[in-house]
């Protein structure tokens, strides 16, 4: 029974004859019937539905995404790094005696008299002498000049030279030794030499101030020092050939490896210290490298091997990696470091991947729809505004006021938008303007520039709205001029004002993802649409990350048409006249 | 008609002045530090002129040291003769910077243009013939891609597609490594070879447009009383199209393109910069994003001046078209 009676209503089955029967039609309103017709239109539809999704995806999935618009992800990663460096060294290495001093400069004086063969050379004033002990061995002795000593008659004169002071008892000594026929002579400790010089005798101190090697020596406790006389005892022992030598009462060993570049010095059965041509250093301040370790890299460097383990400070093997750079070697430790997960392809935690700054691109996405979507209506909004008043009062008024208008928006009309935007953009950036104030301002001179042609299309439509029946009747009746512009006049326009509007909403995300693209709209930490796809700048992401702008390109595209489906199809739902 | 000719040009003429006065005005508002800070940046690089030279003749040619106005007025005495001095990072004249690259953006203008008309026309028209068919519909997604595309995608897509995945041309630029060793033929085959991807993308950008705008006016003849009148005395459907429809269509679209004519030479910034086909708009490009304020100037001048030569050449087709246009 219920049933049959809904069937009657939706049938509108008429009991009354007469043919304008409100019963007997079915009147649907004005905007009834613009809804109908645009949902009669497949592409309008289309473009509905993208556009909500849209909506959606900006404006509900950035708060329903778990990360935030500029969290950045971090990773751990295992890189390699330097470590140590390793050459082999060709340079003398000096060695001062405990208390002597060898200035820098006798250090160049040295190389150039072994070069040319000398056997002394001068330095600072002080003569130095030579002795080579071994190869790449030298021992440096001083001798500095302390007096000079004419004997006349058994008489002695004594005349200073250096710095020394000539005490008594150096007098003494030297007459003592020469009494003995002594070349030289003790005197607190210093020994002192006497060399014949025609009548005269020179008084000089002597004694070895330092040696020069090539070899490298390194201890096996961290901080040892080995000291002047251990280093030449060891020397010494190698150049003699000899397995083991005695120093301070302790007695040592040596030990040559297979290939003969090291020596290790072999203290109660523990490796003391070696001795090898290679320079092991690292190459953080603070970092002790131990024995095993150089002989470690040294192996390496001799069995040419690209790895190698090695124990680590904190005994455990680890693996180490040796590059060669030229003459040196480079010894590398992978460390594990956090870095942003940057280019990351799409995974279950990102869906979408990540971007140049390990942010989750998904999310980025959806803040970038939201800015480029609110700067959408934003503009739209300023340009409505200005375009209704100016065309309003244009169309209404007409005569000078609408020439002088019209003259303006000509002028407006003519001014290169693109590039202005690029000078105020690149302005801004030589300001460094806060990102935030930045999107202020593109709303604002996109708004500016762009409201001609919503004031041209309100001025035209106002133009032949004015001379209909209605208006005459607004004037009849005495109603105020703001009240006939804005009451009577403009709500006529809505419909081309929503039609021009979406439209344009379309225009001005394309000009600002344009401008984001070009990297003077929105910037970074702000998403948008446009500045993500700026990415592809780098040819290497354009190459290997196409997850990184096809989405945000698509969803630029997506948009604008989803505006233009639903203008187009708003367009011919309010005026049918174009249908056949 | 020479009296409607001449009373255009004297408006645009006029609007030009307000329009360079406006353009002069955002230069000079721009703040003076970031104005002497490009002078600079610009007097340290490797030959350039000293600071102070620099800073000269800009208050010589921009009458940057005197009020608005009056400066204005300088510029637009130099103006006039041509002397929009010398360009910043180019380091020469700039209208000799400017005709040197001008026939890249023509050349790639005018192919995109004419691609442009072959394929909006017959397919505009196709798509009014046969409204709300599945054809139309196909086109009408297809201009709607096509003006929705960004143009900066779009190429980005053409070059990962053409360059990089398939190798079949550069990523950028307008001549190839070995463009020397060509013959002069060669050197032609070779730049054109370097134009596909930008006409392609010029074309399928701005083709929406037209062919949206070639429907509408279909559209809109088909519906007038003379298509009904030929129909009704039996004229065959073809011929009704192509004889007594289209003709009529053509004036519109003629006008329309007529008026889009001066924009060749206004240079396609977007995708010249992408492609870095040295034309006016790649070039100018760097000059607005370095602060180069002459060029700047000068290329801001000439598309108001481009902009204003389309709207007259459009009045005048419009009034040669319809004689009633003439008498307001």
């Amino acid at each position: 029974m219920s049933t049959d009676s809904t069937k009657k209503k939706d049938n509108h089955v008429s009991t009354s004859k007469a043919l304008d029967d409100e019963q007997r039609v079915k009147i649907l309103s004005p905007g009834m019937l613009v809804a109908k017709r645009f949902f009669r239109n497949k592409l309008a539809v289309a473009g509905l539905v993208i556009l909500v999704t849209m909506f959606i995806f900006s404006f509900i999935g950035g708060m329903v995404s778990p990360y935030g618009e500029s969290q950045v992800f971090r990773k751990t990663d295992h890189v390699w790094k330097d470590y140590a460096g390793a050459t082999y060294n060709k340079s003398y290495i000096f060695e001062t005696a405990n208390g002597a001093e060898f200035p820098t400069q006798g250090q160049q004086k040295f190389i150039l008299a072994t070069n040319k063969g000398n056997d002394s050379f001068e330095a600072n004033g002080v003569t130095y002498g030579l002795e080579q002990k071994g190869e790449d061995y030298w021992a440096i002795y001083s001798s500095e000049s302390v007096a000079t000593v004419l004997t006349l008659k058994g008489k002695s004169t004594y005349k200073q030279v250096g710095n020394t002071e000539v005490t008594d008892e150096i007098k003494e000594g030297y007459e003592e030794a020469v009494a003995n026929d002594e070349n030289t002579f003790e005197v607190d400790g210093i020994t002192y030499t006497i060399e014949k010089a025609g009548r005269e005798n020179q008084i000089t101190i002597s004694g070895e101030v330092a040696f020069a090697t090539k070899k490298v020596f390194s201890a096996a406790a961290k901080d040892a020092d080995l000291g002047f006389q251990f280093k030449q005892a060891v020397l010494d022992a190698i150049e003699a050939g000899e397995t083991s030598f005695e120093y301070d009462g302790t007695k040592y060993e040596l030990n040559t490896t297979e290939e003969e570049t090291s020596t290790e010095v072999v203290k109660d059965g523990e490796v003391y210290a070696t001795i090898s041509n290679l320079l092991v250093s690292p190459q953080a301040n603070g970092v002790f490298l131990s024995l095993s370790f150089k002989e470690a890299v040294e192996q390496a460097i001799a069995d040419k091997a690209t790895t190698f383990t090695a124990m680590n400070e904190a005994g455990e093997e680890e693996t180490y990696q040796l590059q060669t750079k030229n003459t040196q070697y480079v010894v590398r430790s992978q460390k594990a470091t956090t870095v942003n997960d940057t280019y990351s392809a799409p995974s279950k935690k990102h869906w979408a991947g990540t971007d140049g700054n390990g942010m989750d691109m998904l999310t980025r996405l959806m803040y970038g729809g939201r800015i480029s979507l609110m700067i959408g209506f934003v503009v739209i909004i300023i340009e409505g505004i200005i375009g209704i008043l100016i065309g309003g009062i244009s169309g209404y008024f007409g005569g000078w006021v609408d020439t002088i208008l019209m003259r303006v928006v000509d002028v407006v009309i003519c001014i290169p938008a693109m590039p202005l935007y690029i000078i105020i953009g690149s302005v801004m950036d030589y300001y460094k303007i806060d990102p935030r104030i930045r999107i202020y301002a593109l709303c604002a001179i996109l708004g500016i520039v762009g409201w001609p042609g919503i004031a041209r299309m309100v001025r035209g439509q106002i133009l032949s709205l004015r001379e209909q029946e209605f208006m005459v009747a607004t004037e009849a009746t005495g109603v105020r001029i703001s009240r006939r512009i804005f009451r009577h006049l403009i709500p006529n326009v809505i419909p081309q004002l929503i039609v021009i509007a979406t439209m344009g909403l379309g225009d001005v995300i394309l000009m600002e993802a344009t401008l984001s693209f070009l990297g003077i709209g929105v910037k970074f930490p702000y998403a948008s649409w446009g500045n993500i796809v700026n990415a592809v700048n780098d040819v290497y992401v354009l190459t290997n990350f196409w997850f990184v702008w096809i989405p945000a390109g698509f969803l630029i595209l997506l948009t604008v048409l989803g505006f233009n489906f639903v203008g187009d199809g708003l367009r011919d739902a309010f005026d049918p006249k174009m249908k056949r | 008609m020479k009296k409607f000719i001449v009373r255009r040009v004297l408006l645009g003429a006029m609007i030009l002045f307000f329009v360079s006065m406006i353009i002069y005005s955002i230069e000079r508002a721009l703040p003076t530090s970031y104005v002497e800070g490009r002078a600079r940046d610009m007097s340290m690089k490797q030959g350039a002129k000293p600071y102070d030279e620099l800073v000269a003749e800009l208050n010589a040619s921009y009458g940057l040291d005197k009020p608005v106005l009056e400066g204005y007025f300088v510029w637009l005495g130099k103006a006039i003769h041509g002397e929009f001095g010398e360009s910043w990072i180019f380091h020469q004249p700039v209208t000799k910077k400017f005709s040197s690259v001008i026939w890249y953006s023509f050349a790639l203008a005018l192919a995109a243009f004419l691609l442009e008309i072959m394929i909006a026309i017959p397919l505009g028209i196709i798509s009014a013939t046969k409204q709300y068919s599945r054809v139309d519909y196909a086109v009408t997604v297809f201009a709607l891609i096509g003006i929705s595309l960004p143009s900066f995608f779009f190429a980005t897509i053409l070059k990962w597609i053409f360059s990089i995945n398939l190798k079949w041309v550069d990523l950028y630029g307008i001549v190839s490594r070995m463009h020397e060793s060509y013959g002069s033929v060669g050197k032609v085959l070779d730049m054109a070879q370097h134009m596909i991807l930008p006409v392609i993308t010029l074309t399928i950008v701005s083709v929406g447009s037209l062919m949206r705008y070639t429907r509408t006016n279909m559209l809109e003849v088909l519906n007038a009383d003379y298509i009904r009148t030929a129909r009704a005395k039996g004229v065959s459907e073809k011929k009704v199209v192509s004889h007594h429809a289209f003709r009529n269509t053509l004036i519109p679209i003629i006008t329309i393109l007529g008026s889009t004519l001066p924009n060749l030479f206004g240079g396609a910034m977007i995708t010249e910069t992408l492609f870095q086909i040295p034309g006016i708009g790649y070039t100018s490009y760097q000059a607005l994003t370095q602060g180069d304020i002459p060029f700047t100037m000068f290329y801001m001048v000439f598309l108001a001046f481009l902009t204003l030569t389309g709207n007259l050449i459009a009045d005048i087709l419009y009034a040669v078209a319809d004689p009633r246009v003439r008498v307001n």
